[in-house]
């Protein structure tokens, strides 16, 4: 096994294959802007399929969004916001050797980031209890007297045509549409000339304009809260993460490891840290107000 | 006086600057070797674990091209069949080419070439090579419980309905591009913060900014493909519905998130291969790199305009005949940079003095079959043309010959270049020529029949076919046989000389980057004095020691650092 | 106070890390009251300005850019150069290919797209 490099004699230690310390964290900054950019197109992928879903069918969104707590999205906001400053505190901690503080400040990051962790759960569970998930599993029960979904009348969905995904059957003025099986050698001769395509599942026209539309379930809800879903979920995954590398830090703390002013390994963290923050800024704008 | 000769400058004057004590056997046992943080060790068990790759894929292929002996059932199923090819692609893409050159002679050589003791970062070097072993597993994994059958693409819908291994398969190509990524992460710091006294970017050598521009691909493209593998995935198991369009969900999306990387992807791929070119046609023309700037410069300009044409592998698809036009426009324009290269590469040969070794015929070869492949590309990125052409075997020939006549012959080039290097023996020459010539004709008795099939309307990836196919089809299984009989001998001649080759000199081709200035193998700790760089293709610097059996420098004080390292 | 080898690190203030949040509350409180005003579709670009802002505040000041080498900050914003890149062509394709769509022909198809 390769020998990990000397002692500078102030505790400072720099591998072998360095030639100083500068040039050691120095790199390690680099490599870390340089992960943060493969987070920012890990993350843009979803980032694309938000872009192109809205621009293709806006009032899905606009229909979706409000089945989120606003209030609970800002709370998670302010609540990130603060963990940012306290992970900025605790590098400037570890700069100056003041180890209590360090010690305080990755506490007070780590609860943060529980917190959001607990505020995720509230509404996911809510999500889960009112059938609001992802596309597969789409079986909305709204209720119009439950504030979370009153924007939704009842009568919606009284003949049980709640969206299941592929088994649904809509039944409408225009004709019926089966797609419970793909369409076999026979039913193509039914199908209509390329210029005039078959009816397709789409719903009612949504009426009028104004608070009404709202009401009406537009075709293919079900596509936010798949975005919702899978970017919240990803970003959530991150937050994780970035719990564990607290934990880790605070065990580094903790066994002294920062007593010699050898902030590296905090300031790392804390870049990985802001841009989950980074990230949720984005998905509070995108998913909670517009 | 004799004393300075003998030992290679980097580690001259001392004791053990003799190859009986290197990286190979410092160190004893297999954990020495799976926790190493040594760059070179790291290196060699890529090269064993991308080799043995390629030979899974090779197995594929061979089973694929017996099958397409005859028209219907030759040795299998039609389904089986589909397995086949998947896995041939998957199996070659993601586990051999991708990887391929950047963790083999990239991680090898790199940091010897920077006159350096390791890269920036080991441990996340030791960590992607720990990511590869878990994504091939994850591969292999999934070829045992039932394989894939949806070709190496995935294409929604058949990839998320059909009832094949799917999710084991992408979870490995997943895992496997987190290795890449980190691969190119760290070569990206190394090269910014690592380069010795006296290498500014521009007296780099030109197979570090091969690999330099592979880097900014691999960290840019590969996380995109990590996202869509990812939603993939969930499409299976959780039914998210984002390429489903009976969810409201869109399966070209899922094509535009594919090809956004695996059209970089395969720069990836051709990038270090040219790297390796611009070593290979310098030192065996014994002649310095003609436009150096040229090349270097039109590396990067490949790894960036790379990102702008994934569409014209849509063209068919139902994209909007206004992105169609703006893809096939760009599509044209990548191909300049690579023309860059080839002409200052025949500009490096002329009035050179031309040495015919091993690497040097797979130099020439990649010459030949990379414009082909190249020029074909052009074809498939006309859209008029593209559409008689998309998914015949005019695409199979055309990646072919890129990849494999382009990638994968440079590579042996490469392995043979650097073989004394990293192993400290010679191997045979003969056998080798036999080899190399054996590839040669093999590849193009397998490919060139394929454009020819291909522009006569024979769809790809399919089990049966018209009888007026046969013999283009028998032509290219001979020709995969005869490919097949190339590498079994170069496996024999190459594995023979690391138990009786001739010790290798430390400079066995009179080359003048740094790598050469240690022993081969080099010792563990790479260099014994800090190194210096002077321009590194100025072969001059360098004359023929017969004693030695090698190149020695003609002032060896020229590459040493004039300053001792800073404490 | 110097630590690191030769170079000097720069150590943020308590006063600096201090105004910086209360400029991201700030606009955290901003965004929200904006969204409450309908203005068309002005909303999105005044929320995606509100929260670029926020976010180059954080690069800036927090992740320490300010006073980086500023080749890191040339990575991190090639990043997002890509991204718009990959955000731009997909959603000029779905624009232009809408004429193309027959109506009524695939699920979640309003009448005429």
């Amino acid at each position: 096994m390769a020998d990990h490099g000397h002692d500078r004699g102030d505790g400072l230690r720099v591998e072998h294959h360095f030639e100083n310390a500068d040039q050691q964290y120095q790199s390690a900054k680099l490599g870390m802007w340089i992960f943060l950019g493969t987070e920012i197109l890990f993350f843009g992928g979803l980032f694309v399929a938000y872009s192109v879903y809205r621009a293709n069918h806006p009032e899905v969104f606009v229909f979706g969004h409000h089945f989120l707590d606003k209030g609970l999205g800002a709370l998670n906001t302010v609540i990130l916001i603060c963990s940012s400053l306290t992970a900025a505190w605790a590098v400037r901690a570890a700069q100056l050797r003041q180890i209590g503080m360090l010690k305080l400040m990755l506490t007070l990051t780590m609860l943060c980031a529980f917190g959001f962790m607990g505020v995720k759960t509230v509404e996911y569970n809510s999500k889960w209890k009112h059938g609001l998930l992802w596309a597969g599993s789409y079986e909305p029960h709204l209720d119009h007297t439950d504030p979370a979904t009153d924007l939704i009348h009842n009568e919606d969905f009284e003949d049980g045509g709640d969206i299941e995904g592929v088994d649904a059957v809509e039944t409408d003025e225009s004709g019926t549409a089966d797609v419970e099986s793909a369409p076999t050698d026979t039913d193509r001769s039914a199908i209509d000339p390329a210029a005039v395509g078959p009816p397709g599942l789409a719903g009612p026209e949504p009426e009028a304009e104004g608070e009404e539309a709202l009401e009406i379930e537009p075709a293919n809800a079900q596509v936010y809260f798949s975005i919702y879903f899978l970017m919240t979920g990803l970003h959530g995954i991150h937050v994780l993460a970035g719990i564990g590398a607290f934990i880790w830090l605070l065990l580094c703390a903790r066994r002294g490891d920062f007593d010699t002013g050898h902030f590296t390994r905090v300031d790392m963290v804390a870049l990985y840290w802001h841009v989950v923050d980074l990230i949720w800024i984005y998905l509070f704008l995108l998913l909670y107000l517009i | 006086m004799a004393e300075e000769i003998s030992a290679p400058v980097g580690v001259a004057n001392v004791d053990h600057a003799g190859s009986d004590d290197n990286y190979l056997n410092h160190g004893k046992g297999i954990l020495s070797w799976l926790f190493t943080l040594d760059h070179k060790r790291i290196g060699v068990m890529y090269l064993v674990a991308i080799l043995s790759s390629f030979f899974l894929g090779g197995v594929f292929a061979m089973l694929l091209r017996s099958e397409l002996w005859t028209a219907g059932q030759t040795i299998m199923t039609a389904d089986t069949y589909n397995k086949m090819f998947t896995l041939h692609g998957a199996v070659m893409i993601f586990l051999f080419i991708i990887p391929g050159i950047p963790a083999t002679l990239g991680n090898f050589v790199l940091p010897l070439m920077l006159g350096a003791k390791d890269v920036a970062l080991p441990r996340l070097n030791l960590a992607s090579f720990w990511l590869w072993l878990t994504g091939a597993s994850f591969a292999v994994v999934s070829i045992i419980v039932g394989a894939v059958d949806t070709g190496w693409t995935f294409y929604t819908p058949y990839s998320t309905t059909t009832g094949t291994a799917v999710i084991s398969m992408t979870l490995g190509a997943f895992i496997l591009g987190f290795s890449s990524i980190f691969t190119g992460l760290n070569f990206i710091v190394t090269i910014h913060k690592m380069r010795p006294e006296g290498m500014t970017w521009f007296r780099m050598p030109l197979f570090l900014w091969g690999i330099y521009s592979t880097a900014i691909i691999q960290v840019l493209a590969t996380p995109v493909l990590g996202i869509t593998l990812l939603l993939l995935v969930a499409e299976r198991a959780l039914g998210v519905g984002i390429f489903d369009p009976a969810l409201g969900g869109d399966p070209v999306l899922y094509q535009h998130f594919f090809w956004f990387y695996s059209h970089p992807a395969v720069y990836i791929m051709i990038l270090p291969a040219m790297a390796i070119m611009s070593e290979l046609i310098s030192t065996f023309s014994g002649k310095h790199i003609f436009g150096y700037r040229f090349i270097a410069w039109s590396s990067i300009a490949i790894a960036l305009l790379s990102f702008l044409v994934w569409g014209h592998h849509m063209f068919t698809s139902g994209q909007s005949g206004l992105t169609n036009m703006i893809f096939s426009a760009l599509t044209f324009s990548v191909a300049i940079p690579s023309a860059v290269k080839v002409f200052n590469w025949l500009a490096t040969m002329y009035k050179g003095s031309i040495r015919l070794a091993a690497p040097m015929l797979y130099a020439l070869s990649f010459l030949f079959l990379f414009a082909i492949g190249g020029l074909t590309g052009l074809f498939l990125g006309s859209l008029s043309t593209d559409i008689h052409l998309h998914d015949t075997y005019f695409v199979v020939a055309h990646f072919h010959y890129v990849m494999f006549g382009g990638t994968v012959i440079a590579f042996l080039g490469g392995i043979h270049y650097w073989w004394p290097k990293i192993f400290g023996r010679m191997y045979s020459e003969r056998w080798a020529q036999l080899s190399a010539l054996l590839i040669f004709v093999g590849f193009n008795l397998t490919f060139f029949t394929q454009f020819v099939m291909g522009s006569h309307g024979m769809p790809r990836r399919y089990y049966n076919y018209l009888e007026q196919f046969t013999p283009y089809h028998q032509a290219s299984t001979v020709g995969s046989f005869i490919l097949a009989l190339g590498f079994l001998i170069m496996a024999g001649y190459l594995l023979h000389s690391l138990v009786r080759g001739e010790k290798a000199p430390a400079n066995p081709w009179g080359a003048a980057t740094l790598e050469w200035e240690t022993t081969s193998p080099p010792a563990y700790y790479n260099f014994k004095h800090d190194m210096r760089a002077g321009d590194p293709y100025d072969l001059d610097a360098l004359r023929f020691e017969p004693s030695l059996g090698g190149y020695v420098r003609r002032d060896p004080s020229s590459v040493l650092a004039t300053t001792e390292g800073v404490e | 106070m110097n630590e690191h080898g030769d170079s000097f690190v720069h150590i943020a203030s308590v006063k600096l890390l201090l105004v910086v949040w209360i400029a991201l509350m700030f606009g955290t409180w901003l965004t929200v009251s904006a969204s409450t005003v309908d203005l068309g579709f002005l909303n999105i670009w005044v929320g995606l300005a509100i929260a670029t802002g926020k976010a180059v505040l954080v690069a800036l000041y927090y992740m320490h850019l300010r006073w980086d080498k500023p080749f890191n900050a040339l990575v991190f914003l090639g990043a997002f150069f890509f991204l718009f890149l990959f955000i731009g062509f997909a959603m000029m394709d779905t624009a232009h290919y809408q004429p193309d769509l027959i109506p009524g022909y695939s699920p979640g198809m309003v009448g005429g797209s």
